[in-house]
């Protein structure tokens, strides 16, 4: 349902809807200029969820969970830990260590960014998913049925 | 950090721990740390304090009155404190470049980083790629408490139990 | 005089440590003990990144003309233990949410006087 339009609600609404979309392009920000500033997966992951986190506190828990469904949020907390782990089997199935990022492409640096940038947006998916998640189940536990 | 133990409002006791979270993030800044400072003004005072006011409003808000003090809480902190302070004698100055701790693994990291891994953040390269192995088992502990989470709190109530 | 001058970040780490630890054994409230214990955490995470620190160096970024970094080491290990502090306090929170509707209550001498499993 959505929460009727109150005078006193009027402006946290309009500041939320302002603030929203900057605060999830700094999240991709972040994720992917970690290499060359301070960022990276974690910290990216963490902002985006604080998005979605400020979205349902102002328009309500309804209707921020028919975007961010439960289905959906399992998945992607599972695709990211996929993600991590099949970069690490691409390492070995090509003759090197776990997770030796040298061997993943044809020159050695090459090799080391392909490996870093998966796996910061690895870590940024399922962190994501996993603060929302957490979020989602807190904020519905008060609801009486 | 003294108010925090004498509160009994525990919305303000959630609330001074988001501004001490807050504290020792721009502590990290001035000790040019500047990806822990991130990583903790975004999960300190953000998550943790928002866990903990989203537990507020499910359970109490202010804290019962202790019938019994006991003074051995105080004794064991103490003593323990003093311990500590005793072992503190030993060990390096603060800021001091000759220090055991930045001579080996660090300088080689700080070295050959540009060489064999590209990357200009020193603290990304370690993480991700000289120790990525331990950034697995991180992931893997969030998945973890997620799944915990879910299990604990996701499913709705069955009716008759408030 | 140069001892005190050294070490001080170690004793104000030790103080804030200890009113944490104060905070675990001492107060009775469940939620009031989890905010002792990530206090307790936040501390360690100074003293770490304290120890990190070298005199005129500046942040771990690798650029033109300068010489003296941080060490980045602690500073990755402290990372880590950030983002697993919260992972526990939030499945710490669930918990404490499930006990209090089971015993109706978040203090610990109410729940052990109910458990009664002495």
């Amino acid at each position: 349902m959505r929460p009727p339009i109150q005078p006193h609600n009027l402006v946290l609404r309009i500041a939320a809807k302002m603030l929203i979309p900057p605060i999830l392009m700094f999240a991709l920000y972040v994720q992917f200029h970690g290499e060359t500033g301070p960022g990276g997966g974690f910290q990216a992951g963490v902002i985006f969820a604080s998005a979605f986190v400020l979205y349902a506190l102002v328009f309500g828990v309804g209707l921020a969970r028919a975007v961010a469904t439960e289905r959906l949020l399992r998945v992607l907390a599972s695709l990211g830990m996929l993600l991590y782990i099949t970069v690490g089997m691409a390492s070995l199935f090509s003759g090197a260590n776990f997770l030796d990022y040298d061997v993943l492409a044809q020159e050695r640096m090459e090799g080391q960014h392909l490996g870093i940038f998966l796996t910061e947006l690895s870590i940024g998916i399922t962190v994501a998913a996993v603060m929302m998640m957490i979020f989602f189940s807190f904020a519905e536990r008060g609801v009486r049925p | 950090m003294l108010a925090v133990i004498r509160l009994r409002n525990l919305f303000a006791v959630v609330m001074l721990f988001g501004i001490y979270s807050f504290l020792a993030a721009a502590l990290f800044v001035t000790l040019n740390a500047v990806d822990v400072a991130f990583t903790e003004a975004a999960v300190g005072a953000g998550i943790a304090t928002f866990l903990m006011l989203s537990t507020l409003a499910l359970t109490v808000r202010r804290e019962k009155l202790r019938r019994k003090r006991s003074v051995i809480p105080l004794l064991v902190v103490t003593s323990i404190g003093a311990t500590l302070v005793y072992g503190t004698f030993d060990m390096p100055y603060f800021s001091d470049p000759s220090a055991p701790l930045h001579s080996h693994v660090a300088r080689h990291y700080i070295e050959s980083s540009t060489a064999e891994v590209g990357v200009p953040n020193l603290v990304t390269a370690v993480l991700t790629s000289y120790r990525g192995y331990d950034t697995l088992g991180e992931l893997t502990v969030i998945f973890t408490a997620g799944i915990g989470v879910l299990a604990l709190l996701g499913y709705r109530k069955r009716g008759g139990k408030r | 005089m140069s001892v005190l001058i050294g070490h001080y970040n170690y004793w104000i780490v030790i103080f804030l440590m200890m009113a944490g630890l104060y905070v675990v054994i001492a107060q009775g409230n469940l939620v009031k003990k989890i905010v002792g214990l990530n206090i307790f955490q936040a501390s360690v995470f100074i003293l770490f990144i304290s120890m990190g620190k070298i005199g005129g160096d500046t942040a771990p970024i690798i650029k033109q003309g300068v010489s003296l970094y941080s060490n980045p080491l602690p500073q990755v290990l402290i990372l880590t233990a950030i983002v697993v502090g919260v992972a526990t306090t939030a499945l710490a929170l669930a918990l404490v949410v499930r006990i209090n509707e089971a015993y109706r209550s978040v203090e610990e001498d109410e729940i052990h006087e109910q458990d009664q499993s002495f």
